[in-house]
């Protein structure tokens, strides 16, 4: 049993009066892909913009396990998460540099990096080797992450310009050129088409297998959940109902009441209680 | 104390004269999330137009100088509204879905040719006004100093009270009132619902200007003296005050307005003159510090 | 087929047009005060209210029928004049070094005399400032409405150590950067967290507050008489006569212009350039990158800054005198009219941008009060025909396949 790299301990997020994340707890296990699901509205990219820090939670810890000792995400501003923790994620709506250019997406990624290599920006500007060399040592990881998403053809379009599965692999391969530790996927599967998926799902167990860090996914389609999580928690309105491997949650009474909306007294005989991945 | 008593009475009517002008700027952006730089300047063709109003209606000897008034600010805000309705439509509505900065450039542009119209109209030279509405009552004397509560003040607060209720009405009761807020929230949403963009976005420009307009002739009886360079700086100033009150909300024009009437009376009556002017922006920076928003500004959220 | 010529509707939408011509001039055309020793009084203009009516009216008909004709036969513009603004793109590279060279020079053609280079100094002040302000609003798409305040911390740095200390000018230069640098930093620290139009009025207002305070601080700035007696550079210790002066003072602030324009490219390439690029694109994607926007901010402002700086040391040099009536919200309004009309990041756009707005009023200076309506004018026009700018593509900084 991998440990885990991700503590999440009685997280709240309140907005007004409603609790959108509601005293949550659950392990993300390193080297490992967990799957956060649930209808619409239970909070899922809510949890996520705690993690990554664009909300501060209410009440909660968020413990990462860095290598270099653990970090409370609670406190950390967002680019710090991103940058000391090495947190990357994607978006729900994809949120591309829409003007640049795909590969200039992957470098401005490796910002910190080439920065510190550039002495802010004065070895740069005096062309200095050291500056050169970091270039070319980001335009490679670049390239390594284009090859694997199938975009290299097009490192030099703009990145609006690509159709839409595109633009979504394009998004991941911008995560992954920050070296993170921690890789939090909003939805990667929308609007894509079962070929898609499919190519999503070898590319994220890819990452998983090869890049050794951990997965954390929001995600509706059960193909992609199903598929190739290792570890499943669901949610609804904000609070944590099961939690478990696949085969666990998709056979959860609870769950399946959750995204089908059943009475609560209702008792259904077994074998009509559908299988959850059917429902996705 | 009486000194005191004087500039708030000083400043409240300033403050009203900014608020309406600030309306103006609250509620354009509200809509179509823009700075209308010309807006000062329709404020500042309000009082050229307001003192040309009067003046005809005076020579043609229309009687008592209430009803000169009534008229000159009925067809002062008619004309200004006419104005505000056309820049609108020529300046602002090709560029509604332009790049962010193209409407920008194109109001600061059309500020500039608003400016040079007028001074090429009606002379560079300051056009003064001898007292219209005179005398007041004198509330209390105390050290030497009385303090002085003149008709006209009262008119101008009185008047901006009544139309901040008259439009806060409109707004809140009536359909076009729903419209304009539904447009402001959600401009797509309110066109699949039938709304048309812009007719509500025409209304709002043109009671904006409306606005503007009584608050030039305000101006121009209040001071006596105009010239084609207030709309300017009263621009500024009212636009500090839109978004210290909190941009996109009524309430909060007129708040921020009063506030920096205030401000700018109490400073040039009790520090200096010459830097009154920045006093009142100075209290704008320091608000957005710890109140990014506004004072009555609801905190957008941007979803992620 | 051609379809029917709509006269109808296009004589109702004249008329109309004119109707309300009519009554937008009726107050202020129809009328005028007349300010006499008895007070003041009206005179009526009526006729220029129906010149402006029958001026509209007949504008309108007028572009209704050519936009009828072109729609109808599928014209667009000419195909030469589209072909042309195409190519303006594509020779870019070449049309920049083709433009230096015209630049470098221009004072030994045979039609530049004195007022030729004069003008073409004040044009190239302009675009120094632009290619300095792009880094802020360009690049890092910070809407900045207070670049005069830098500009004139630079000019007034200049001049106060120039006429109190008697240092030359190539001292002071970096000097005025760095004080205009260090004037925006602290001006920026607690104002580059605000939300981009926030961000503008508190900019503006500002740069009011510097022109107030250069007004009125009279011990220090000479209030409303400004400084003058300001000294000119010198080479290697060679002063110069007026006549060779102006030509001197040109090519320093080509040079100038030139390696802000170097800068700019540079940084554009760097690390930093891409960064501000992306903060303008998105901002939470940035974010969520481990970039820190407000230091980029911060950092973008400065830069710009320091390039006003420079350039406000050059005015004050070249004018031998400053007051704080060169430094009013129109310029800044006009600088970033030419940031925005050139196309913002485009640096050539800047250039035919500054010669558009500041060359060619400069040539009418006859029709002086026609002059700032023109401007005005212009800018609306100019962004009603093309709102992204007069050339406003995008090269990417970095290519894979050229590597």
């Amino acid at each position: 049993m991998t440990r885990a790299l991700l503590d999440v301990d009685h997280i709240s997020m309140r907005f007004g009066g409603l609790f959108a994340v509601n005293d949550l707890s659950f392990a993300a296990a390193d080297k490992a892909i967990t799957a956060v699901i649930g209808p619409n509205g239970a909070g899922k990219t809510t949890l996520f913009n705690c993690i990554t820090g664009f909300y501060r939670p209410q009440t909660g810890k968020l413990t990462l396990h860095h290598p270099g000792g653990p970090m409370a995400l609670e406190r950390m501003a967002d680019y710090t998460i991103a940058r000391r923790g090495r947190v990357a994620r994607t978006f729900q709506n994809i949120r591309l540099f829409s003007r640049m250019s795909v590969l200039e997406n992957l470098i401005v990624a490796q910002h910190t990096t080439l920065m510190r290599a550039s002495l802010f920006s004065v070895a740069g500007l005096l062309g200095l080797a050291r500056y050169r060399h970091a270039e070319k040592r980001a335009v490679e990881k670049a390239r390594h992450w284009l090859d694997k998403v199938a975009l290299t053809d097009h490192a030099d379009e703009e990145a609006g310009s690509l159709p839409y599965g595109s633009q979504r692999r394009l998004e991941i391969a911008r995560a992954m050129c920050t070296d993170p530790f921690l890789l939090c996927l909003d939805e990667p599967a929308a609007g894509l088409n079962p070929r898609e998926s499919a190519d999503l799902n070898r590319l994220l167990m890819d990452i998983r297998d090869q890049e050794h860090i951990g997965l954390l996914l929001i995600e509706h389609d059960m193909s992609v959940v199903m598929g190739i999580s290792d570890h499943v928690v669901v949610l609804d309105y904000g609070k944590k109902i099961a939690e478990g491997s696949p085969d666990q949650v998709r056979r959860d009474p609870a769950v399946i009441r959750a995204y089908l909306g059943e009475e609560e007294n209702e008792e259904l005989p077994p074998e009509v209680i559908p299988d959850l991945k059917d429902l996705g | 104390m009486e000194y005191f008593l004087q500039q708030l009475i000083n400043g409240i009517t300033l403050g009203a004269i900014y608020g309406l002008i600030a309306i103006g700027y609250t509620m354009v952006y509200g809509i179509i999330g823009m700075i209308n730089f010309a807006h000062g300047e329709i404020y500042m063709l309000g009082a050229f137009i307001s003192l040309i109003a009067y003046l005809a209606v005076t020579t043609l000897g229309a009687g008592s100088v209430p009803f000169g008034l009534l008229v000159a600010l009925a067809v002062t805000m008619l004309f200004t509204s006419l104005w505000g309705w056309a820049v609108e439509r020529l300046a602002y509505r090709p560029l509604r879905n332009a790049p962010r900065l193209a409407p920008l450039i194109s109001a600061i542009g059309m500020s500039i040719v608003l400016q040079n119209f007028t001074q090429l109209t009606q002379g560079a030279r300051v056009k003064p006004l001898p007292p219209v509405i005179h005398g007041g009552v004198t509330l209390m004397e105390g050290n030497g100093f009385r303090v002085e509560l003149s008709w006209l003040q009262i008119a101008i607060v009185l008047l901006t009270l009544a139309l901040m209720l008259g439009f806060t009405w409109i707004i809140t009761r009536t359909s076009l009132g729903r419209a304009q807020r539904a447009t402001q929230q959600d401009m797509k949403m309110a066109a699949l619902l039938g709304i048309n963009i812009d007719r509500v976005v025409s209304l709002t420009f043109v009671i904006g200007a409306a606005l503007a307009a009584v608050a030039g002739l305000m101006v121009t009886l209040y001071y006596g003296v105009i010239d084609f360079y207030i709309g300017f700086l009263a621009g500024i100033k009212a636009f500090t005050a839109a978004v210290l009150g909190g941009i996109g909300s009524l309430p909060g024009a007129m708040l921020g307005g009063l506030a920096i009437g205030l401000i700018e009376a109490l400073w040039s009556g009790y520090f200096s003159i010459e830097y009154k002017d920045v006093a009142a922006f100075a209290v704008l920076v320091l608000v957005l510090l710890f109140r990014p928003t506004g004072l009555l500004g609801r905190p957008e959220v941007e979803k992620i | 087929m051609a379809a029917a010529f709509p006269l109808r509707r296009l004589a109702i939408d004249a008329l109309l047009g004119g109707l309300i011509a009519a009554a937008l001039a009726l107050p202020m055309l129809g009328f005028r005060l007349v300010d006499s020793a008895q007070g003041l009084s009206l005179a009526t203009r009526f006729d220029w209210v129906a010149w402006a009516a029958v001026i509209v009216a007949s504008g309108r008909f007028a572009l209704g029928s050519l936009s009828h004709l072109l729609a109808d036969r599928h014209l667009g513009l000419p195909r030469s004049a589209q072909a042309f603004i195409a190519s303006l793109g594509a020779i870019r590279p070449k049309a920049g070094w083709a433009l230096i060279a015209i630049a470098a020079t221009l004072p030994f053609m045979p039609f530049s005399d004195r007022n030729v280079v004069d003008k073409a100094t004040l044009v190239l002040i302009y675009v120094m400032l632009g290619w300095g302000l792009n880094i802020v609003v360009g690049l890092a798409g910070l809407l900045d409405l207070g670049f005069v305040a830098s500009y004139a911390v630079g000019a007034y740095s200049y001049a106060l150590l120039a006429t109190n200390f008697h240092l030359s000018f190539w001292l002071c230069l970096p000097l005025a950067g760095l004080l205009s640098a260090a004037f925006a930093l602290t001006l920026g620290f607690p104002v580059l967290r605000l939300r981009g139009d926030y961000l503008a009025i508190v900019t503006l207002g500002f740069a009011e507050m510097v022109r107030v305070v250069l007004l009125n601080w009279q011990s220090l700035t000479g209030g409303p008489r400004g400084i003058s007696g300001i000294p000119r550079p010198t080479l290697f210790g060679i002063t110069f006569v007026p006549e060779q002066r102006v030509v001197f003072l040109y090519f320093v602030i080509l040079a100038l212009a030139l390696l802000t324009n170097l800068f700019a490219l540079r940084l554009r390439r760097l690390p930093i350039g891409r960064a501000w690029e992306a903060l303008r694109e998105d901002e939470i994607a940035c974010r969520s990158l481990g970039l820190n926007p407000t230091t980029l901010k911060i950092a973008a402002f400065t830069t710009g800054a320091m390039c006003a700086g420079f350039a406000g040391a050059f005015f004050a040099t070249r004018q031998g005198f400053i007051s704080p009536e060169s430094f009013t919200f129109m310029e800044s309004a006009v600088i970033l009219a030419i940031v925005v009309l050139g196309g913002m990041g485009s640096q050539i756009g800047v250039v035919l941008a500054a010669l558009l707005l500041v060359g060619l009023p400069e040539w009418f200076r006859e029709l002086q009060a026609y002059r700032m309506l023109a401007f005005g004018g212009a800018m609306v026009l100019i962004m009603l025909w093309r709102p992204s700018g007069l050339l406003s593509s995008r090269e990417p900084t970095i290519s894979l396949e050229r590597l």
